[in-house]
């Protein structure tokens, strides 16, 4: 409980500041909602809230599992060929260029409506980060180990698999927790662009018919997903930390 | 093992057309400690480097060879300044660390009885980072020996230690060692005198041969001869630019 006192601190801070901020401009509930009519809404309308939480958590976490394993194996690649590294990381940096936002509604076109496109989203997203991470890792290994490594006569890829992807792990670590927060941001913008499911579809409905509580319920109901998203994905860190680091 | 041979390294080594070392001729004679000294930049580790056969910055000019003929590469062990102890793999698996990466099936036995030669049969389950600075050496010495190669290249690899575990660890490696090949490359003169069957000095100009005490290695560190060796030696150190 004691871990929990400061995080509820904060958000009682938080539900003060919104509260206080509707006293003093006197924002009628159809601009902002208080904190207690958005909870009451949250809770009349938790099976509709949960339905649609569930398309979007689907989205986010398959969005997730393949970002990782796909930036996982390209960062692997890039590490175990310098050659295709120097090819590739600037075509990756520049892909990085252009806003996934803007391909949003190519990815509708192409993957269709339902969770497809929202999935290629969240994986366009987190994608680099991981990748980014984890390849530096890869590569950050002491050259000394390097050298001990091939006196003792090991192949290349015992290298790889021995040492530098247990050396990385921390490093991809970091990579995954960013992307815990960043796959929900995929998947709620590919919702915007064009869904009937999920959290961002429901805000858009609510937002179009004026049920502004609905829609910062769901809002809250996206970030609470995304905070536990975060805390497992920092725990599953912190075991990938100790297996490396030995703390 | 196979039995240790002579080492002999000749050539020159450049760095984008910056000669580092011309015309050196090394020899490391078979069964013996050779201690390699010099300033720091003068080229020692590359040395090293080159008879193992490791990447290098320059260009070598010259050759390296043995006196049987047969290839250093395969045949030598390498210890450096720090441990290089995998620091998720607990001691034993450290040990068996090189037999790990040529994807064969490690001798338990065998990393066990090396352990207990360098007294840490008690430590084996613990990761490195609950190990001590000479504890964790100790450990990088058993590694080496697992390999049981005839020839050990020897890149610093009491420095980093306090003076009293260095002695130790100096007594240990050079008791492990005997009949093996070693090249000790060391800033110590005080190691040198008391490691070195041979000593040679390399500087811009060449490899020069020093002479050693007459008592054989491993050499006490209160005997007369062997201070006044180092305190020469010391001396030239510091006189050659």
């Amino acid at each position: 409980m004691r871990r929990l006192r400061y995080p509820l601190y904060a958000t009682l801070i938080g539900l003060g500041l919104w509260q206080a901020v509707i006293w003093i401009t006197g924002a009628p509930h159809f601009i902002l909602p208080s904190p207690w009519r958005v909870a009451a809404t949250g809770f009349e309308s938790r099976a509709l809230i949960a339905e649609h939480a569930v398309v979007t958590g689907t989205e986010v976490i398959l969005g997730l599992l393949i970002g990782a394993f796909l930036g996982g194996l390209t960062a692997i690649q890039l590490a175990a060929s310098p050659k295709m590294a120097s090819m590739m990381m600037p075509l990756l940096v520049f892909t990085q260029a252009v806003p996934v936002f803007a391909l949003a509604p190519i990815l509708t076109l192409w993957f269709g409506y339902g969770m497809a496109s929202k999935i290629v989203m969240a994986v366009l997203i987190i994608y680099f980060p991981v990748t980014s991470s984890f390849y530096d890792g890869l590569m950050r290994v002491t050259p000394a180990l390097l050298d001990l490594a091939k006196t003792m006569g090991a192949s290349n890829a015992q290298i790889m698999v021995r040492i530098k992807i247990p050396h990385a792990l921390p490093s991809l670590a970091s990579g995954l927790k960013l992307a815990a927060v960043y796959a929900p941001i995929g998947a709620v913008i590919g919702e915007w662009v064009g869904s009937s499911q999920g959290l961002g579809y429901l805000m858009l409905l609510a937002n179009g018919r004026a049920k502004i509580d609905l829609m910062f319920a769901s809002l809250i109901a996206l970030a609470v997903f995304t905070v536990l998203l975060h805390r497992l994905i920092s725990a599953l860190a912190d075991k990938m930390d100790s297996v490396s680091l030995d703390k | 093992m196979t039995s240790a041979p002579k080492i002999t390294l000749q050539g020159s080594y450049c760095i984008e057309h910056d000669a580092l070392f011309e015309a050196v001729t090394l020899h490391i004679p078979a069964g013996q400690w050779t201690c390699l000294l010099g300033r720091s930049g003068v080229g020692k580790s590359t040395i090293l480097r080159l008879i193992l056969g490791l990447e290098t910055a320059g260009q070598f000019d010259g050759v390296v060879f043995t006196d049987d003929g047969l290839p250093i590469d395969g045949r030598a062990s390498y210890m450096a300044q720090s441990d290089l102890l995998l620091p998720w793999l607990n001691l034993r698996e450290n040990v068996v660390l090189g037999a790990r990466l040529r994807g064969e099936t490690p001798n338990l036995a065998k990393a066990d009885a090396m352990i207990e030669r360098v007294g840490l049969t008690d430590h084996y389950a613990k990761k490195p980072a609950a190990l001590s600075g000479g504890m964790r050496q100790r450990a990088a010495l058993a590694r080496a020996l697992m390999e049981d190669r005839p020839i050990v290249l020897l890149d610093e690899p009491f420095s980093a230690l306090d003076a009293g575990t260095r002695a130790d660890m100096q007594d240990l490696t050079a008791d492990v060692l005997i009949g093996r090949t070693v090249l000790l490359v060391t800033h110590d003169p005080a190691e040198a005198c008391r490691l070195g069957h041979n000593i040679s000095l390399l500087t811009p100009t060449g490899i020069e041969p020093w002479d050693v005490p007459l008592a054989a290695p491993v050499r006490q560190t209160d005997d007369p001869q062997t201070l006044h060796a180092q305190a020469a030696l010391l001396s030239y150190l510091r006189a050659v630019t």
